[in-house]
């Protein structure tokens, strides 16, 4: 028989992995001490030890490498010159929560041998040290002026205006994907004759069909292969308002990735952190711990069996108060809730029209669910009539009985194109045509609204007025999991029925209490004013940087108030060459191309967090500034606004007559947004508070 | 004009065209070409011809739609032109109209049952930690057989001191998805340890335990593949190859006699297709049954009949073998012998998450392909740390899973061969004791799958009266999986006692007992 090979790797070495993590608290702990480490993100190898020391010292000694010195002395520097901060009766987080001044910080450090900080003492160096890591978590707000709240103003919604570029950046645009493609099959025709070894996974091989064909894997081999290196990027600490970057390299063209020791402090303009909750400092925190010490780390069953405590109970009423539903339930991973809620939901018979641009989970839910799906174009609301009209007035196909549920499947802001949904067309039609309506509050609930309760609330809605309310906990709340919210009826149908509550893990206690202290801050039952001043934080950065980025001469996708802003680029070069330059200026961002999104529309993604302040977005709007004429950028035409201020004398009233009748060279400087920096950063805190234009 | 004109005019509209005709350039060379091809043949000419055309008439005609013959003409346009158009669009946008009025859908959910009802008011809520003993919300404090709590890792005070180091740096959440920015450098240890665990040559880590192979399966088996599955595959499984699309094939429950005769069938009946990939899908240790697999003779079967094997190790990692590395271990197979093993973090290592080791090709293809990992946030870091501080004790100190083997043979002696009403199917390693009524009882009794289900909730009620909490199989959501026809296997109800090492042997007895005498009562006034 086969003998199990030892591997070389297992770390039988006791004393290796349990000093993984055995540090001083206070001193992040380095996550790569002594154990064994791999230096490539593709197979487990031992790194050398000296290069472990290294990392091991960066996080002990003070800041090593340059940009954590700079970015540690920007934050003291800020902390320092913001006079105005103690005087704010709102509270900045780091302000008032206890864990700055307040000895509760020393439950995790009782067993060092600092002494315990009191109240008002003069900073110490720890101290200092301690203010840093908060700051590059959770910035100080720069001004009281820097705030705004999330809120639909005006009547009518009005439908995102799409710019385009110049045919001319379309059109290279295609030409550069025939010119890859062609490469690529050019690469892969003399590839397979002299380097065959390459592509055997590819080509059955004695008796087995490869596990990718070879059709399929192009577009990953060829294109996404030569960008990989702006893709899933290994990070350390927490992913807050900086981002510890590990530094990686490649030797053979992405295929592998070493790690080099060594990381890089960025500014975070990737994470769902919207509310800026990941943090591993600050009240929330504080609590996780005190509920980790109290039920461990698991309930060990699933809910469906005995894994329910009272801790879910309260978050599950916490939840369903605050998306103002009468129950709810909580599920251990976002992806799943969806998966396994709509085989619940619907069934044969039913009837789902989904937004053609619905997140992954959503399909995946509905395909299992086993009823028929129709699609309507995205957010197009009109469309969607049609859709229904036909639908109903055609029953099922074949039989042509009538669909037992319709259910309408839309998100309340969708990830990649920063647009909300139209809730209250939608309510209209569902008044008329008596469908189910499930919105997908993944980004949006903590992100939108005056109260953070999502797109109900953005719209002054009454939740009641939507079946299915669900989200996920990942992001705006700094958890994991999801949740559904309805009726009472509904849930408690719905803890039988679905998989995930039957099957899946119930969710951790420390997860558990991170979203329970989350939502009281939110709703300002503990520390008052706190949850407040992250949400209009949050509105403000979002309105403000999307302005700017206008102003420059971006084409921006999304409504104004969503903090998800996605840049086009078009050329899929571009993707690469935006993401290197950011990362030069220390800045980490998310680009996307095809197949998540249109093939011509690659883009950046910004995600703005209440973590942020203005100096962050100034800076990120100097670097897209700078980036924007190097890779030709702004080819924005000004009908998505961003417009330049209208001349002395002429008011918003008179803006149609002025256009009719100003000179047409006057016009196309008018309408082509292509703002000075300066001028941005000086206007813009103003400007933000009037309705976009 | 008489037909002598119309004679000569056509004659001339002949010559006319003809010399036109000769004008084209290359017309001589396709005179010359028709004429030469079909000199002696003018039927051939007439039937190609007669082809031509109707390929140009095939070409041009409106593409066929599949929904059209089925589809009802209501056509909903606003009338725009002539008034003699308006009168019938008019008529049809009423009758749509009044077709909306008239369709009334079914509620969103049915109300609930009386059964269903008495079900949410009964689950237990635990005050506090969960432990061997656990306080429940009416305050009585019960001996726990119920919770997955087998080593008692719940209360140990090093992981959640290292829990909270973690969190004290990382923070809960990782906020992202693991190809934006959510990969941190935790998970990538724990992947690390995991493989180097099982000795397979990477590994990827999900963060869920239960979406994890509902995702595996579907990112390799498509539409045309085939998957060889066990009948009683849980029930993660099933979504998983139902959202493949892949042709499946069922094989008795771990009956390999039978394995072998299907896989012969397939191998049979795909002879002349294409080369498609070919999986075979089963259980370390069985979910709804709890016996264990022949590994070596499955691979066997795999490697002759050359089908990629996937192994659902949920239950079986961190529990069999002699470092708790699953089935592998305990068979002393190499773990990269099986192609994919997938497996839960939050069960027997009682942290969190899922994991699929396999080669390398294997796992980077998942970083792509498999949607709960590309499109689902990454597990906190917290839990990665605790699955892979977990992972070390086990390895260093293996000893830790002997009192629970212990404790499930004290239990055996309990119930197997000592009651007389169930029989445990499970396998004497899973510390999961699985006890479905014994079948002389089922079939005198004629019980029924919804009796034995009922049963089998008044037995865990009565042994939680007694100070017992143990739980039963819950049977699949109705409506949401292949029906017990299709594949010819049906889940039978049973009582599911999960054994801790929290317990001593006394402790256990006397849970036993209880346990025992509550299958008795509950029996014994049904009669
Ligand atoms: C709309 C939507 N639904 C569900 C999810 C999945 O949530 P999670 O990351 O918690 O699994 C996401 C996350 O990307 C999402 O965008």
């Amino acid at each position: 028989m086969l003998r199990r090979q030892m591997n070389p790797f297992a770390s039988n070495n006791a004393s290796a992995t349990t000093a993984t993590i055995t540090v001083l608290p206070l001193d992040p702990p380095p996550p790569y001490s002594e154990k064994p480490y791999i230096e490539k993100l593709e197979g487990p190898r031992r790194l050398s030890s000296p290069k472990i020391n290294k990392i091991a010292n960066f996080f002990i000694t003070s800041p090593k490498t340059k940009s954590e010195a700079q970015s540690a002395a920007t934050a003291l520097k800020l902390a320092a010159s913001a006079p105005y901060q103690g005087q704010l009766n709102a509270p900045s987080p780091q302000i008032k929560s206890p864990s700055l001044s307040l000895p509760t910080i020393c439950l995790s450090t009782s067993h060092t041998d600092e002494p315990p900080t009191t109240l008002w003492s003069p900073p110490s160096h720890a101290d200092a040290r301690r203010k840093a890591k908060e700051h590059a978590q959770f910035a100080p707000l720069g001004h009281p002026s820097h705030r705004y709240t999330s809120k639909h103003v005006g009547k009518e919604f009005p439908e995102p205006l799409m710019d385009e570029p110049p045919y001319y950046y379309l059109l290279t645009t295609y030409i550069s994907y025939l010119i890859l493609i062609v490469f690529g099959h050019v690469r892969d025709y003399f590839g397979k004759r002299f380097r065959p070894q390459h592509y055997r996974h590819l080509q059955a091989r004695n008796g087995y069909a490869p596990l990718n064909s070879d059709f399929d894997n192009f577009y990953v081999r060829r294109l996404k292969m030569r960008i990989n290196d702006c893709f899933s990027r290994p990070i350390t600490g927490t992913p807050g308002r900086y981002i510890t970057l590990l530094d990686r390299q490649s030797n053979d063209f992405n295929l592998h990735f070493k790690l080099t020791g060594t990381t890089t402090e960025t500014l975070n303009m990737s994470s769902y952190n919207y509310l800026g909750f990941a943090q591993s400092e600050g009240p929330c925190a504080d609590f996780v711990e005190e509920q980790v010490k109290k039920y461990g780390m698991t309930v060990a069953s699933p809910r469906g069996d005995v894994g329910t405590t009272e801790l879910h109970l309260e978050v599950e009423d916490l939840v369903a108060k605050f998306v103002g539903k009468e129950s709810a339930m909580v599920f251990s991973m976002g992806f799943a809730t969806n998966a396994s809620s709509f085989p619940a939901l619907i069934g044969n018979g039913c009837l789902v029209i989904s937004d053609e641009l619905n997140h992954a989970s959503i399909r995946f839910g509905v395909r299992l669910s086993g009823a028929m799906i129709s699609m309507f174009k995205h957010n197009d609301i009109k469309e969607l009539e049609k859709v229904l009209r036909n639908s109903i007035a055609q029953g099922q196909p074949r039989t042509h009985r009538p669909w037992r549920k319709i259910l309408v499947v839309v998100e309340g802001l969708y990830s990649m194109e920063g647009s909300m949904c139209n809730l209250p067309g939608l309510i209209g039609l569902k008044k008329k045509y008596k469908f189910n309506l499930f919105v997908d509050e993944a980004h949006s609930i903590g992100a939108l609204g005056p109260g953070g309760r999502g797109v109900c609330d953005y719209f002054n809605i009454d939740p009641c007025e939507v079946d299915v309310l669900m989200g996920t906990l990942t992001k705006s709340f700094g958890a994991n999991g999801g949740y559904l919210a309805g009726s009472k009826a509904m849930i408690d149908k719905l803890r039988l029925a679905n998989a995930g509550s039957i099957y899946g893990e119930s969710p951790a206690p420390a997860v558990l209490a991170q979203i329970s202290s989350a939502l009281r801050l939110i709703s300002g039952e503990v520390i008052p004013g706190q949850g407040e001043e992250r949400l209009q934080r949050l509105a403000f950065n979002s309105r403000y940087l999307r302005l700017g980025l206008k102003r420059l001469g971006f084409i921006v996708y999304g409504h104004d108030d969503s903090p998800i802003i996605p840049v086009l680029l078009y050329n899929p070069a571009k993707m690469p060459a935006f993401s290197h330059e950011m990362l030069k200026r220390k800045i980490s961002v998310v680009v996307v191309g095809y197949p998540a999104t249109p093939l011509v529309s690659s883009r950046a993604r910004f995600c703005v967090s209440a973590a942020h302040n203005k100096d962050d977005l100034d800076r990120l709007l100097e670097a897209c500034d700078e980036i924007g004429n190097l890779l030709q950028l702004k080819f924005s035409s000004g009908n998505a606004g961003g417009a330049l201020p209208l001349p002395e004398g002429v008011t918003a009233d008179m803006e149609k007559e002025w256009k009719r009748t100003a000179k047409p060279q006057d016009l196309i400087e008018y309408q082509r947004p292509r703002w000075k920096l300066d001028e941005i950063l000086k206007r813009g805190v103003q400007d933000v508070k009037v309705p976009l234009r | 004009m008489d037909l002598h004109d119309a004679q000569a005019w056509l004659t001339n509209l002949t010559n006319e065209l003809s010399v036109q005709f000769s004008k084209v350039p290359g017309s001589a060379i396709l005179l010359r070409y028709v004429k030469s091809s079909y000199q002696d043949d003018p039927i051939r000419s007439a039937v190609e011809l007669f082809l031509f055309l109707f390929a140009v008439r095939y070409l041009l005609a409106p593409s066929y739609k599949p929904q059209s013959n089925s589809f009802v003409k209501l056509s909903d346009e606003v009338p725009t032109q002539s008034a003699t158009h308006n009168l019938p669009s008019l008529t049809i946008r009423q009758e749509i109209d009044e077709l909306v009025d008239d369709w009334t859908p079914e509620p969103l959910v049915a109300p609930q049952t009386a059964l269903e009802e008495a079900e949410n008011e009964k689950r237990p809520v635990i005050v506090g930690p969960t432990g061997p003993k656990s306080k429940l919300a009416n305050g009585r404090t019960v001996t726990n057989l119920a919770s997955y709590n087998f080593y008692n890792l719940v209360a140990n005070e090093t992981l959640k001191e290292k829990a909270i180091q973690v969190l004290r740096t990382y923070g809960v959440g990782p906020c992202s998805p693991p190809g934006f920015y959510g990969t941190q450098d935790v998970h990538i240890k724990t992947e690390a340890d995991i493989a180097a665990h099982l000795g397979a040559a990477a590994c990827i880590v999900y963060a869920q335990a239960f979406s994890t192979i509902s995702s595996v399966i579907p990112a390799f088996s498509k539409r045309g593949d085939v998957i060889v599955a066990d009948k009683a595959v849980n029930f993660a499984i099933r979504k998983g190859i139902q959202i493949s699309r892949s042709s499946v094939w069922w094989y008795e429950h771990n009956d390999l006699k039978d394995m072998e005769r299907v896989l012969e069938k397939v191998v049979k009946e795909q002879a002349r297709k294409p080369l498609t990939r070919r999986f075979i899908v089963t259980e370390g240790l069985s979910e709804n049954v709890g016996d264990i697999i022949d590994l070596p003779k499955i691979i066997e079967l795999k490697l002759r009949f050359k089908f990629r094997l996937i192994v659902d190790e949920s239950w079986s990692y961190g529990v069999l073998g002699r470092t708790g590395a699953g089935i592998t271990e305990q068979q002393n197979i190499d773990a990269r012998d099986v192609d994919m093993i997938i497996g839960s973090l939050a069960g027997p290592l009682c942290a969190g998450g899922g994991f699929c080791a396999g080669s390398e090709e294997i796992v980077e293809h998942q970083r792509i392909a498999a949607a709960a990992y590309t499109f689902s946030a990454a597990l906190p870091a917290m839990l990665a740390t605790t699955a892979s501080e977990v992972i070390n004790m086990l390895q260093t100190t293996p000893d830790m899973l002997l009192p629970l083997r212990d404790n499930v043979k004290t239990m055996w002696t309990q119930l197997d061969p000592r009651s007389e009403w169930v029989r445990c199917t499970s396998s004497i390693d899973s510390p999961i004791m699985i006890l479905i009524l014994k079948s002389d009882i089922v079939s005198g009794r004629k019980l029924t799958i919804g009796d034995q289900e009922q049963i089998m909730q008044d037995v865990v009620d009565e042994a939680l009266a007694n100070g017992v909490m143990i739980t039963r199989l819950k049977s699949m959501p109705r409506g949401q999986h292949a029906s017990a026809k299709e594949i010819g296997w049906e889940l039978q109800p049973a009582l599911k006692v999960c054994l801790t090492s929290g317990l001593t042997k006394k402790e256990i007895e006397r849970a036993g007992v209880v346990i025992r005498h509550a299958i008795t009562k509950i029996m014994k006034s049904r009669r």
